[in-house]
C-alpha cells in the first residue's frame, strides 16, 4: 500500500509554479518508482488536472513510466555517433548478459534495459547512462563489466 | 595563498570517463600528503580534450594530462606536485594554452576561434567571481544604465546574429517582434533541450560558461521588456541542471537576477525548467507546451511565440550558443561579430565534431571553414587509416556531404545551394567501413523514436521509412520500395506539420542522391520483379 | 473591415479576414478533403490531406488552419498537393482494418469516402494494425481503437465541447493512440456517455452499444405488448439518414415507418415531456414558495445528469427529482397504460427512440424501476431506428402519413420544443406563468431563451416576482455556470441544461455529420413542428389532465412521486485502484 499522502505533499511543494505538471510527476515518480494508476489518480485529484491528460503526459515523456521498472535503469543510446562507433555491438552483448531485450526488465528486477536519444556525449561514443550516471568509450566488455559492478552492489545490498 | 592550482575538467564527457573519482583521489592524496593547503582544486568545464579520458592541468607549470585514473593519481601528486617531475606517460603534448589570446593561436586549436566558448575551461564555472573577472556582466551593467532596450535591439540586429538553434533565423528580428508587442507580461525561453543526436555545444556552454546564458537572457529581457526567464534543459543534462541552477543563485545573490538589477528599473528572473525526455520539445511551440505541463506536441504557427507564445504572452526562444553571443556583442559592438566569418555568416560557429574522428569534441570555427580542415586538421583525420565515406552536418536532420565537398567553405550560402545547412553544428563522420543504407536506417530509427505523433505524414511516414529501410537491410526489398522510400520522404518534407517531419527525409534524400546504387544493391534480386505492394 | 481577395485555382475569392483557405475553397464550391478539421472544432492539423499549395510558399499549407492573405494565390490541384494527400491518404489506409462491409459506419464513413474519391485501388504499405482492444464495457459507447485514425475530433470534443476529458491522447509517435487513462473500461471512469464522440468520429471506431437486436427479438414474440415512444428531436433529423436534407420535419411517416416495422403501438415522448413541465413547473414553484433549494436545475438530459454526479456532486440538491420524459413514459406504460389496457406489465416492451446514447445507459439505471418494472427495455438512437427500418425496405421519405396512437401518443408544442436548447425552459415558463399568473400567455413564442448561444439568460415577470432564468448547452457551458453557483455568483431560480451543443436534436445519437449549420436547420424544424400544433401549453394537453385525473390526483402527488420522480448520487471522478 502506497502513501499517496506524499502525492499531496509533492503538489503542495509546487504551489506556487506555474503549470508544474511535468515535476509533480518527476517527483511522484522519483518517490514511489513509477507513475502507477492510483498515483496519477491522486495527482489528477490534487491538481484538478484531468487524468486523462496526466496520463497523456506520462505516456508521451521517455523518462516517465507508468509500470514498474528494475531498481537500475541502463539507457544505450544508439544514435548515429554512437552507432558508428559501434553502439550496436555493445548493446547486443548487454542484452546478451541481461537475458532481455530492449523496454524489458530482467526478471530479478534489477535492470531495465531501455533506449536514450542522444546524450550529448558523443565525443566518448558509444554511450549508456545506467541511472544518472554516464559512462563512455564503451565497448562489450566494457559495458558488460560495468553492469557486472551495479549486479554485485545490488546482490550485496538485497 | 596556493602555490599550486589544479584544474579538473568536470563537463559530462569527463565524468563519464570517471572524472568524480579522480577528483575524490586527488584531494584525498593531497590531503594525506598534507598538500591540501598548498594546492587547490578547482573543478572546470570542459578542457576541449576529450576521448583521453579525465583531463587535468597544473597550474603554474601548465601541465595537461589526460587518461588520468583512480590508480594513477598518486603517481601525480607524488612526483609533479611533490617533487616537481613531470609525469612524461599521462602528459598532453597539444595542450592549449590557458588564457583566450593564447588559445586563440596554439597550435591544437589554430584553426579556432573562441567567442562563446571563450570562457570554458578557463574558468571555474561554479564560481559567478571568475565569470565577472573574465569581464562577465560588463554587458550588462553597460546595457541597464547607459543605453535603452532599443539601443540593445539594434545592436543586436545590426550584428546580423542569426540563431544557433539550427534555423539561423535573425535574432535581432525576432526580438524586434516581440519588442513591439504590447503586453504586461512578455517571456525569454532558453532552449537548452539540446537533443540533437551528436551536438552537445549547449551543454558544455551550459556547463562551462553558465553565468554568460543567464546575462544574454537579461539582456534579452531588457530589450523586449521581458521580466521573467525559463531555461528549458533536458532531463537528462544532470550537471547542466546542476550548474545552471547554482549560477542562478549566484546571480541572485549578487543583486544581477532580480528586483531592480544595478539600482535601475529593471527586473528580471530566471526559472529552471526541466525536460522529460523527448526530443520533439527542441520544436520552440513543443517547448513551449512542455513548459504549459503538457505533451510536448507542436504548436500551428502562426502565431509565432513572439506574438503569442508562453501562456499566450509574447515570447522569445533563442537557442543557448545564441544566447552566450549576446553579451559579447554587446560589449565589443556589433561590427565585431561581422567581422569574424564570411558576409554571409557572420561570426563563429561551434561545431561538435563526432563519429570516426581522431579527435572529436567540441570546436570553435569562423563560418567559412572547409570540410577538410575540419576532419583532418583539427579532428587529425579518421580511426584507423579508414577512407572517408559521408559527414552529416547539422545534427540527424542534416543534411549529407561528400568526398565532393571537402573543400567546399562551409556558411550559410554555400551550404544552401546544395541541400544542406549548418544546423545544430553537429558534424558526423562516417568511414568507409559503414553500408549508407544502415546508416540511413539508424538515422531514421531516431525520427521513429522521437516523432510526436500528432501529424500523418510524420508518425506513420517515420515508421514506415523504418519498416521500409528495415525491409531492404535485412534482404527483403524490391526496387519498388526505393522509389517508395523516395517518394514518402519528399511528400514528408513539404508537408509534415513541423520541423521534425520537414527535415527527417534530408538525410535520407541526400544519401540516396549521393548513394542511390548502395540502396538498390541491397535489393534482393530474386524479389525484383516483384510489386511493391507487400 | 475590407475582405480579402485571393484566388483558388484561378477563381477569384473575395472573403472576410480570419477566413481560412478550407472556408474560402468551399465558397467557390471547391470542397477540400479533410479528416481532422470539423467545423466545431478548432483545427488541429493533423491529418494533413487538406494540404494546398501557396505561391511563393515552399512547404505545403493545411487549408484548415491557414488564413488567408490578400493577393495570396492557392492551388488545391498541382501533383504536389495531389502526391502529397494521396500518400497522407495512403498512410492512414495501410493502418486501418477496411472491414467496411461490417462496420457501422459502412455508407458514412468519412475515410471510405475520401477513398473514392481519390480513386484508391491499391495502397502502397502492408496493413499494420493499431493496438487496442474494444471495449463495450459502456452502456452507450463502444470504442473499436483499430479502426481511429487518429484525427483527435473525439478527444477535443470530451475536452473542449463537453469538459469531460474521459479520453485523451496518449504514448507518442507511431504507437500514439487515443484511450482513456490506464485503458479503463468507459463505464468505469467519469465518461458521461453523451456520445459527442461518435458524432465527431469520422470513421467507426465510436458507435452506440446497439439495441438493434433484442428490439427485433422482441417484435417477433408473440407474447410481447411491443410500444415504442419517439422522442421530440428524432422527426427532425431522421429524415437524413434517407437523404434527405437536414431540417425536414417528418414526424407523421416516421410513425409510418415503426408502424410497419411492427410495433404495437406507437407513442410519443412529447406527452411525457408535457407531463414534465407539469411536475417540473410545481417542483419550481414550489421550492420558490418554500424558500427551497435554487436555483432548480433540469433533469431531462441523462448526459448532463452523469455529469453533475461525477463533477459537481455536492450540487445535486439543485436537479429536479423528475425523471426524464423518456423514463416517465416508460413507468406510465407499465402502470396506467397497462391497467388501462388490460395487459399485464410483465408483457409489455417498451422500445424508446432517442437522439441521445446516455439514454441507453439512463434506461439501464437500477432505480428506473420504481413500478416494480424496468421502465424502458431498449433504447434505439436515431440512426438504429433508421437502420430497422432500411433492414424492412422501408423508404421513409416515400411513406404516407400516419398518427400516434392515444392517450400517449398526444402532445402540445410545448412537448416538441424539448428537442432544441432552451426548449424546456419556454414550455416551463408557458405553463408557470399561466399558473402563477392566471393570465393567458398571448405571446407563446419566448424567443429570448432560444438560439444558439452557449450560455444565455432571462427573466420574467410573475405577478411581482421576478423569475430569473438561465440556460446552456454543451457541458463546457454548463461547467462555467456550476462554477457560478459553486462561487455563489448565480441568482438564478431555474436554469436548463442540455449535455449536447444544440440541445437533443444536436445529440450524440443523432444522425452524422452534425455541425451549427445542420444543429440550426433541425432547430428551425423544430419551431415549426410547434407553430403547426393547435395546443402550445404543456398544462392543455388533455391527455395529461385526464392521467392526472384517472391516475395521479396532481402534480408532485404522491403517487407522481413514486412513478415519476427520482434520486440522484455522487459518483467518483476517478474509482481509487490502489497497488
Amino acid at each position: 500500500m502506497q502513501d499517496l499522502k506524499k502525492v499531496d505533499d509533492i503538489a503542495k511543494k509546487y504551489a506556487e509554479m506555474n503549470t508544474p505538471l511535468i515535476y509533480i510527476l518527476k517527483d511522484v515518480q522519483k518517490e514511489f518508482g513509477y507513475l502507477s494508476q492510483p498515483i496519477l489518480t491522486q495527482v489528477a485529484q490534487v491538481t484538478d488536472i484531468p487524468l486523462s491528460e496526466i496520463y497523456g503526459v506520462a505516456t508521451f515523456y521517455s523518462l516517465f513510466t507508468t509500470k514498474p521498472k528494475g531498481k537500475h535503469i541502463v539507457r544505450c543510446c544508439n544514435n548515429a555517433p554512437c552507432f558508428v562507433n559501434g553502439s550496436k555491438e555493445v548493446l547486443e552483448k548487454i542484452k546478451e548478459y541481461l537475458g532481455i531485450d530492449t523496454g524489458e526488465t530482467t526478471e530479478d528486477a534489477l535492470f531495465t534495459l531501455e533506449f536514450t536519444s542522444c546524450l550529448g556525449l558523443c565525443a566518448v561514443a558509444p554511450v549508456m547512462m545506467v541511472d544518472d550516471e554516464v559512462y563512455g568509450n564503451l565497448t562489450p566488455e566494457k559495458a558488460v563489466a560495468i553492469l557486472k559492478d551495479y549486479k554485485m552492489k545490488g546482490s550485496s545490498n538485497a | 595563498m596556493h602555490r599550486i592550482h589544479i584544474l579538473i575538467a568536470m563537463d559530462s564527457h569527463t565524468l563519464a570517463q570517471g572524472a568524480r573519482a579522480v577528483k575524490d583521489a586527488l584531494l584525498k592524496d593531497l590531503s594525506l600528503a598534507g598538500l591540501s593547503d598548498e594546492v587547490k582544486v578547482v573543478e572546470t568545464g570542459s578542457l576541449g580534450i576529450y576521448k583521453k579520458g579525465v583531463v587535468l592541468v597544473v597550474f603554474p607549470d601548465n601541465i595537461y594530462y589526460t587518461g588520468v585514473t583512480v590508480e594513477n593519481v598518486a603517481e601525480i601528486v607524488s612526483e609533479h606536485i611533490v617533487k616537481g617531475r613531470i609525469v612524461e606517460k599521462l602528459k598532453y603534448s597539444k595542450a592549449p594554452g590557458t588564457e583566450v589570446k593564447v588559445q586563440e593561436k596554439a597550435p591544437r586549436f589554430g584553426k579556432q576561434l573562441r567567442v562563446v566558448l571563450r570562457n570554458a575551461g578557463i574558468i571555474d564555472p561554479e564560481s559567478i567571481e571568475e565569470y565577472i573577472a573574465h569581464n562577465g556582466y560588463e554587458a550588462l551593467g553597460v546595457a541597464l544604465t547607459e543605453k535603452k532596450p532599443n539601443d540593445i535591439l539594434e545592436q543586436v540586429k545590426a550584428s546580423d546574429l542569426q540563431g544557433r538553434g539550427g534555423a539561423f533565423f535573425p535574432t535581432g528580428v525576432k526580438w524586434g517582434f516581440a519588442a513591439r508587442e504590447k503586453a504586461e507580461q512578455k517571456y525569454i525561453i532558453c532552449n537548452a533541450d539540446e537533443g540533437e543526436p551528436g551536438t552537445f555545444k549547449d551543454r558544455l556552454i551550459l556547463e562551462g560558461d553558465p553565468h554568460a546564458i543567464i546575462e544574454g537572457m537579461a539582456l534579452a529581457g531588457y530589450a523586449v521588456g521581458a521580466s521573467k526567464g525559463f531555461i528549458y534543459i533536458r532531463g537528462e543534462y544532470h550537471m547542466s541542471i546542476a550548474r545552471i541552477n547554482r549560477s542562478i543563485e549566484q546571480a541572485r545573490e549578487n543583486g544581477l537576477l532580480g528586483e531592480k538589477i544595478f539600482d535601475t528599473d529593471f527586473s528580471f528572473d530566471i526559472e529552471v525548467r526541466e525536460g522529460a525526455g523527448a526530443y520533439i520539445c527542441g520544436e520552440e511551440t513543443a517547448l513551449i507546451e512542455s513548459i504549459e505541463g503538457k505533451r510536448g506536441e507542436p504548436r500551428d504557427k502562426p502565431p509565432f511565440p513572439p506574438s503569442e507564445g508562453l501562456w499566450g504572452k509574447p515570447t522569445i526562444v533563442n537557442n543557448v550558443e545564441t544566447l552566450a553571443n549576446i553579451p559579447q556583442i554587446i560589449l565589443n559592438g556589433p561590427e565585431w561579430l561581422q567581422k569574424l566569418g564570411t558576409e554571409a555568416s557572420p561570426g563563429t560557429k561551434v561545431f561538435t565534431l563526432v563519429g570516426n574522428i581522431n579527435n572529436p569534441g567540441l570546436i570553435e570555427v569562423p563560418m567559412g571553414i572547409t570540410l577538410r580542415e575540419i576532419i583532418y586538421d583539427i579532428g587529425e583525420g579518421i580511426p584507423q587509416g579508414n577512407g572517408f565515406l559521408l559527414a552529416q552536418l547539422g545534427g540527424t536532420t542534416g543534411g549529407i556531404l561528400t568526398a565532393e565537398q571537402l573543400d567546399l567553405p562551409l556558411d550559410t550560402d554555400n551550404l544552401r545551394k546544395i541541400g544542406a545547412g549548418l544546423g545544430s553544428g553537429a558534424l558526423l563522420v562516417v568511414d568507409d567501413t559503414h553500408n549508407v543504407v544502415e546508416v540511413v536506417k539508424n538515422f531514421v530509427e531516431f525520427f521513429n523514436h522521437e516523432s510526436c505523433g500528432k501529424c500523418t505524414l510524420c508518425r506513420e511516414g517515420t515508421g514506415r521509412l523504418y519498416e521500409l529501410l528495415d525491409k531492404l537491410v535485412s534482404g527483403q526489398g524490391v526496387l519498388k520500395d526505393v522509389d517508395l522510400i523516395e517518394r514518402l520522404a519528399k511528400t514528408m518534407m513539404t508537408g509534415a506539420f513541423c520541423g521534425l517531419g520537414q527535415a527527417a527525409p534530408v538525410p535520407i534524400l541526400g544519401c540516396l542522391k549521393y548513394f542511390r546504387q548502395e540502396f538498390e544493391k541491397m535489393v534482393n534480386t530474386e524479389q525484383k520483379s516483384v510489386s511493391a505492394v507487400v | 473591415m475590407a475582405n480579402i481577395n485571393l484566388t483558388i485555382d484561378g477563381i477569384p475569392v473575395s472573403v472576410p479576414q480570419g477566413t481560412t483557405v478550407l472556408e474560402a475553397a468551399e465558397k467557390v464550391n471547391i470542397k477540400i478533403p479533410r479528416l481532422c478539421y470539423h467545423p466545431d472544432l478548432p483545427p488541429v492539423s493533423a491529418c494533413r490531406l487538406c494540404v494546398v499549395d501557396i505561391k511563393g510558399d515552399r512547404l505545403l499549407r493545411t487549408a484548415c488552419s491557414w488564413k488567408c492573405q490578400d493577393g495570396m494565390e492557392v492551388s488545391t490541384r498541382t501533383p504536389h498537393v495531389r502526391d502529397a494527400r494521396k500518400m497522407a491518404l495512403e498512410l492512414l489506409l495501410s493502418r486501418h482494418p477496411m472491414l467496411c462491409t461490417e462496420c457501422v459506419r459502412n455508407g458514412s464513413c468519412e475515410l471510405q469516402e475520401i477513398a473514392n474519391q481519390f480513386g484508391i485501388r491499391e495502397i502502397s504499405f502492408k496493413y499494420n494494425e493499431r493496438k487496442g482492444d474494444k471495449d463495450y464495457s459502456s452502456a452507450a459507447v463502444v470504442r473499436d481503437p483499430s479502426k481511429c485514425i487518429l484525427c483527435r475530433r473525439c478527444v477535443q470534443t470530451c475536452e473542449l465541447v463537453q469538459s469531460v476529458s474521459a479520453i485523451g491522447m496518449e504514448g507518442r509517435g507511431y504507437d500514439v493512440w487515443v484511450d482513456t487513462p490506464f485503458n479503463e473500461g468507459l463505464n468505469d471512469i467519469a465518461c458521461v456517455a453523451c456520445g459527442q464522440c461518435i458524432d465527431r468520429c469520422p470513421v467507426g471506431a465510436l458507435y452506440e452499444n446497439s439495441h438493434i437486436n433484442q428490439v427485433w427479438v422482441a417484435l417477433d414474440d408473440p407474447k410481447k405488448h411491443v410500444i415504442v415512444q419517439t422522442a421530440p428531436a428524432v422527426r427532425v433529423a431522421i429524415g437524413e439518414e434517407f437523404g434527405m436534407p437536414p431540417g425536414g420535419l417528418v414526424t407523421n411517416q416516421m410513425v409510418a415507418a415503426l408502424r410497419r416495422i411492427g410495433f404495437d403501438k406507437v407513442f410519443d415522448t412529447d406527452f411525457t415531456a408535457d407531463l414534465t413541465i407539469m411536475e417540473e413547473g410545481h417542483e419550481l414553484l414550489g421550492r420558490i414558495k418554500e424558500g427551497g433549494t435554487l436555483p432548480l436545475l433540469t433533469s431531462c438530459s441523462p448526459g448532463w445528469v452523469n455529469f453533475i454526479e461525477h463533477f459537481y456532486p455536492s450540487l445535486l440538491p439543485h436537479v429536479s427529482s423528475c425523471k426524464s420524459p423518456q423514463q416517465m413514459f416508460g413507468a406510465l406504460a407499465k402502470t396506467y397504460y397497462a391497467e388501462k389496457e388490460g395487459i399485464n406489465p410483465e408483457d409489455i416492451y417498451v422500445v424508446s427512440i432517442m437522439p441521445c446514447t446516455a439514454k441507453k445507459q439512463e434506461a439501464g439505471r437500477s432505480e428506473m424501476s420504481s413500478s416494480g418494472y424496468q421502465d424502458v427495455d431498449a433504447v434505439l438512437t436515431t440512426r438504429e431506428a433508421a437502420v430497422m427500418m432500411k433492414q424492412v425496405g422501408i423508404e421513409l421519405p416515400q411513406l404516407d402519413d400516419d398518427e400516434y396512437d392515444e392517450p400517449l401518443g398526444i402532445s402540445t408544442g410545448a412537448g416538441v420544443i424539448f428537442g432544441a436548447t432552451g426548449g424546456v425552459m419556454e414550455a416551463a415558463l408557458r405553463t408557470v406563468y399561466e399558473v402563477v399568473t392566471e393570465k393567458k400567455l398571448e405571446n407563446v413564442d419566448i424567443k429570448v431563451v432560444r438560439g444558439i448561444q452557449g450560455i444565455r439568460e432571462a427573466e420574467i415577470d410573475l405577478n411581482g416576482t421576478k423569475v430569473k432564468a438561465a440556460v446552456a448547452h454543451g457541458l463546457a457551458n454548463a461547467r462555467e455556470l456550476m462554477d457560478k453557483i459553486v462561487k455563489g455568483e448565480a441568482d438564478y431560480h431555474f436554469i436548463e441544461i442540455m449535455a449536447c451543443p444544440g440541445g437533443c436534436l444536436g445529440g450524440g445519437g443523432q444522425p452524422i455529420p452534425t455541425s451549427e449549420e445542420i444543429r440550426k436547420k433541425r432547430a428551425e424544424a423544430i419551431y415549426k413542428a410547434d407553430k403547426g400544433l393547435s395546443m402550445r401549453k404543456s398544462h392543455e394537453n388533455p391527455a395529461v389532465l385526464q392521467l392526472y385525473k384517472e391516475f395521479l390526483g396532481e402534480p408532485n402527488s404522491h403517487k407522481a412521486h413514486e412513478l415519476l420522480h427520482t434520486h440522484y448520487k455522487g459518483k467518483e471522478i476517478y474509482k481509487h485502484k490502489v497497488a
